[in-house]
């Protein structure tokens, strides 16, 4: 998007239409299976773990951060240089979430692609160690997608609008012939965040398959029916409204 | 790096006042420089300081990772923003909240913040501040435009300066305070903000206010200013008067100094001109070589009280009269307004309060601990217990609707690192209990032995020696399961954790109090706590603790439980812990934890910290960013000039070149300001006159001169000052540009064979 300097003394926030977003500081969270029991200690030394090999992915991980004693908090937080990883429990929901900072080159497509490949291989990994005894599962059908960048995407109308074929392209590649939702958080305050919902449980492998054989659509076609459901609400984005977050006070 | 960061300024237009605008444009002029090598990095250091971005630990760019040490590859590998302090490395953000003062835009402008920048958690510190930490230094003046926009400064949150002004968070509705400090507090520090009087310290400065001398919540003993309120008749008319008991020269640190009484009464219309003699006193005295000893305390303890009264009173009588001394705290004292927003109600009876859910309980521990009357009937105080000082941006959010909906937003942070909510109708209490209550915020216990008070420690300090975080968690966990059924007078303890000596966690005014330290034992190193017990919170702080004993941290949790049950059996009726550890004797106290300073043997979970898997090392310690090292107003002066040649630069490239001639000029201005306010601070800014006393002072007698040159760059202030009121053309402003940079350069070496830009 190009920003422009707003002579009308309108802040971009408050501005009906937008020019074509480029997405950067993508934020994923991949919802876990179970949800009650999660016993955040072993996690601490995995972490550790992954600092001493320098894994998953390229990044540069540097440290981790407690937050166990915060309610409805980011829980235990490897931090890096590029990206932090985490196991969160922000909106009192549970999942492993991959937090971009820095900016990657490429398209939209290519920018989702690369957050929900970084936060499933983290799920994957944290799969396959024995010290977690399989606790951290994702569920298999819940993504959360946020832009951490209120400028680059104020969460307003508009902005669901301009983005809504990219996220539409990119459900396709990612859940295939699977049937899946978009729902969209509406509190402007908040960050953009499009929840992802696929009607069949996947496995993180499937997922990570899908994502490495597709050819990533740049648009989807306006009027397409290509076969999945839109929870449509009556807006124009075509993003149904979240849920209000469990935990948040609504006045 | 985020990618909207150039575009903030352009969003935020308008929006951000402009003297906070100016100084957030200068630092990021500053990052600029120092990225192309032309900002010295002990210069950048203490510049970033002064602006709330401080270092975090490992960005040496090294970790021990456990097995070994971790080189950190960053990508700017060779770039540094400090001595020995890599320019990627995450760092920490303080923001200053002048009197712990915030309405409901700051909070949710704090949450947004945290989200985009940190890792979704604000911290709120033992002085009322903020803090962001894993802070990327390109982020930080697009974080500061934003802060700005909502009216917060980070300026001079760190660094040898004023720093935050701190107050008692009851202030104004406390039922025993002489009156309200807000005011007072929020003149002195615009007052201060960015003084010249205030910047060439040896180190940091901290001012709080009291409403009165008998609890805690200023806590002015530990103060380097401390203002209590007070009134007196006065002798001449007989009228009653309000006014400030002035105390100096408190401190914790290693050593905690008391503040020593400076008077026993100034009238509010001396505050500020008192407070700016002060710095004068301690700018000229005070000592710049010796870090250690250079906080005012010492200053003070060297000269003794009477002597130091003596120089502050002659400074005061020769200061120039300055119309804000009276005009701030009037605009002060008038701009501040309270309000409640819900008549005044009383609370109902419990049994007709639905919706609690079973949380009947809670909400009476709740009631107890964390709420307190106003002195405006019907009203109440409300604190908001936060775990280690950590608030979430969701709960961030949530505490701004609710300041919203049952108040006038009126909300403080205090000092042991909670939220106070001002002006709430008693009968809104059930209903403000349950919200709280639902995004996590309605622990019991503000306040009590569950709340435990850390610094950062090990977590993100460069200094911590042990997990004050971690040891303050596990606290917490297990004081919470049974704090509540234990004996009253338990209840009411405070424990405070600082993760090294140097005392941020405020250990030494705690009744249990714990500061970090190493041990050998069978040749590796021990995480420790060193035991302090007695230390007195109320009373402004009234007394400091006793170090007793080194504890292995594991052991921690078993200290706290053997010497809570030993009060309970053995205290005398009405005995505060303070008393009951003077009265036990540090021999008996020491006897008591005896066996627990040493681990057992073969468990090697003593080998490593709390939260912390990795065997324990002090190798990732760095040195201490607390103050910076000392930079003179010379160097400031210098690089000030450079920076305003680099904007000339700017503004030349962009085709404007009157501007960029008149900034050439100014930045010439600058240098020869520097050299002046070597030998006379208060030069000021008249141009006529630099140029006046530059001439007298470095031309006529020859120190200005290069060997080789003579007095050749000079002449070139002289005629760019004769020829200042002419536009400047295209030509003209591109050679003053380049005279403007040999001019500079030719100050840089005058003042390095002056030997100013070695540390004074």
């Amino acid at each position: 998007m190009k920003i422009t300097a707003h002579n009308s003394g309108r802040s971009r926030f408050e501005e009906d239409e937008t020019g074509p977003i480029s997405l950067q500081h993508v934020n994923v969270k991949l919802w876990l299976k179970d949800q009650e029991n999660i016993d955040l200690d072993p996690v601490i030394p995995v972490f550790h773990s992954w600092i001493q090999q320098q894994q998953p992915g390229d990044d540069l991980l540097l440290d981790v951060a407690d937050y166990r004693h915060v309610y409805g908090g980011p829980g235990i937080i490897l931090i890096g240089h590029e990206a932090d990883y985490s196991i969160d429990n922000a909106d009192n929901r549970w999942g492993v979430r991959y937090n971009r900072k820095t900016s990657v080159p490429g398209d939209n497509q290519e920018k989702l692609a690369h957050a929900v490949r970084a936060g499933l291989l983290a799920c994957e990994r944290l799969q396959q160690d024995t010290r977690l005894k399989g606790k951290l599962d994702f569920n298999g059908t819940d993504i959360e997608i946020t832009v951490n960048d209120r400028l680059l995407a104020p969460n307003r109308e508009a902005t669901r609008v301009a983005l809504a074929p990219d996220f539409e392209a990119f459900s396709q590649v990612l859940f295939g012939e699977s049937e899946y939702s978009l729902s969209a958080n509406r509190d402007s305050r908040r960050r953009l965040t499009i929840a992802l919902k696929s009607a069949r449980v996947f496995t993180v492998g499937e997922l990570l398959e899908n994502l490495s054989r597709a050819s990533v659509p740049k648009h989807r076609p306006k009027d397409a029916d290509a076969g999945y459901a839109w929870e449509r609400n009556g807006n124009n984005s075509g993003f149904a409204a979240g849920a209000p977050a469990r935990g948040e006070f609504a006045g | 790096m985020k990618a909207s960061n150039s575009s903030w300024k352009e969003e935020l237009a308008g929006k951000v006042p402009e003297h906070l605008a100016r100084e957030i444009d200068i630092f990021e002029t500053e990052i600029v420089l120092r990225k192309q090598g032309k900002l010295d990095e002990k210069l950048f250091a203490e510049t970033r300081l002064r602006r709330g971005a401080y270092g975090q630990r490992y960005d040496n760019g090294q970790r021990n990772d456990g097995q070994k040490v971790q080189k950190l590859n960053f990508p700017s590998a060779d770039l540094t923003k400090g001595p020995n302090t890599m320019w990627d490395a995450p760092g920490m953000q303080r923001i200053k909240i002048p009197a712990g003062g915030l309405n409901a835009a700051q909070l949710e402008t704090m949450a947004e913040l945290a989200e985009e920048y940190s890792d979704g958690i604000a911290h709120v510190t033992t002085r009322q501040d903020f803090q962001l930490h894993y802070i990327q230094i390109d982020d930080t003046p697009a974080l500061m435009r934003r802060l700005a926009a909502a009216d917060i400064t980070t300026r001079e949150a760190c660094g040898n300066s004023v720093r935050n002004v701190t107050a008692c968070p009851y202030s104004g509705v406390c039922q025993d305070e002489t009156f309200d400090v807000t005011p007072y507090a929020q003149a002195l520090a615009r007052f201060l903000l960015g003084h010249p009087d205030c910047q060439n310290f040896g180190r940091k400065f901290k001012p709080a206010f009291s409403g009165c001398a008998q609890h805690a919540c200023g806590l002015t003993s530990l103060h380097d200013l401390g203002l209590i309120a007070t009134k007196r008749n006065n002798p001449e008319t007989g009228k009653e008067e309000f006014g400030f008991e002035m105390y100096v020269g408190g401190g914790l640190g290693a050593v905690p100094y008391q503040a020593k009484l400076f008077d026993s009464f100034i009238p509010p219309g001396e505050l500020l001109p008192l407070a700016q003699a002060i710095a004068r006193v301690f700018a000229r005295h005070g000592e710049k070589k010796n870090r250690n000893r250079a906080r005012i305390k010492f200053l003070i303890q060297d000269l003794g009280i009477e002597k130091f009264r003596e120089l502050v009173l002659e400074e005061r009588k020769i200061l120039p009269f300055d119309p804000r001394w009276t005009e701030y705290i009037k605009d002060a004292v008038a701009e501040f307004q309270e309000a409640p927003l819900k008549p005044s109600g009383e609370l109902p009876p419990l049994i007709t309060i639905e919706g609690l859910n079973g949380n009947s309980d809670n909400f009476k521990r709740w009631l107890k601990f964390n709420t307190r009357p106003q002195k405006q009937p019907g009203f109440v105080t409300v604190a908001v217990a936060l775990p280690l000082g950590d608030i979430t941006a969701n709960q961030l959010r949530s505490l701004a609707d609710i300041v919203r909906h049952f108040t006038r937003e009126t909300i403080r942070t205090t000092v042991d690192q909670n939220f106070v909510i001002r002006w709430v109708s008693k009968s809104d209490l059930p209903e403000l209990f349950k919200v709280l209550h639902k995004v996590g915020l309605g622990d019991a216990g503000a306040g009590a032995l569950v709340d435990v008070t850390s610094c950062p420690g090990t977590d993100t300090c460069k200094l911590g020696i042990s997990s004050s975080r971690g040891l303050a968690a596990e606290l917490r966990k297990r004081v919470s399961q049974k704090s509540f059924q234990s004996d009253e007078a338990v209840q009411n303890l405070h424990i405070k954790i600082s993760g090294c000596f140097n005392s941020c966690g405020q250990h030494h005014v705690a009744d249990l109090g714990f500061y970090g330290v190493s041990r050998k034992i069978a040749g590796y190193a021990v995480p420790h706590f060193q035991v302090v017990l007695g230390g007195e919170w109320e009373n402004n702080a009234g007394s400091y603790g006793l170090p007793v004993a080194a504890v292995p941290s594991k052991n921690i949790p078993q200290v706290v439980t053997r010497l809570t049950d030993r009060y309970v059996a053995d205290r005398n009726t009405g005995e505060s812990f303070k008393d009951f550890a003077k009265r036990l004797g540090k021999a008996e106290l020491k006897k008591m934890l005896d066996d627990l300073t040493r681990p057992p043997a073969g468990d090697r979970s003593f080998f490593s910290d709390w939260g912390d898997p990795r065997e324990y090392t002090l190798g990732d310690m760095g040195v201490g960013e607390c103050a910076g090292e000392v930079v003179s107003p010379a160097e400031f002066g210098l690089a000030a000039a450079e920076r305003e040649l680099f904007e000339a630069q700017l503004a030349y490239e962009g085709g404007a070149a009157e501007q960029a001639g008149s900034k050439a000029y100014q930045a010439m201005l600058n240098a020869a300001k520097a050299l002046v306010s070597i030998e006379d601070p208060d030069i000021g800014d008249d141009p006529d006159r630099i140029v006046t006393e530059f001439r007298a002072r470095y031309y006529d007698t020859q120190k200005f001169f290069d060997p080789f040159a003579g007095g050749k760059f000079a002449n070139y202030l002289f005629d760019a000052h004769r020829k200042s009121s002419a536009p400047y053309t295209s030509e003209s402003s591109r050679y003053l540009m380049d005279e403007a940079q040999l001019f500079i350069d030719a100050a840089h070496s005058c003042s390095n064979r002056l030997g100013t830009l070695v540390a004074v």
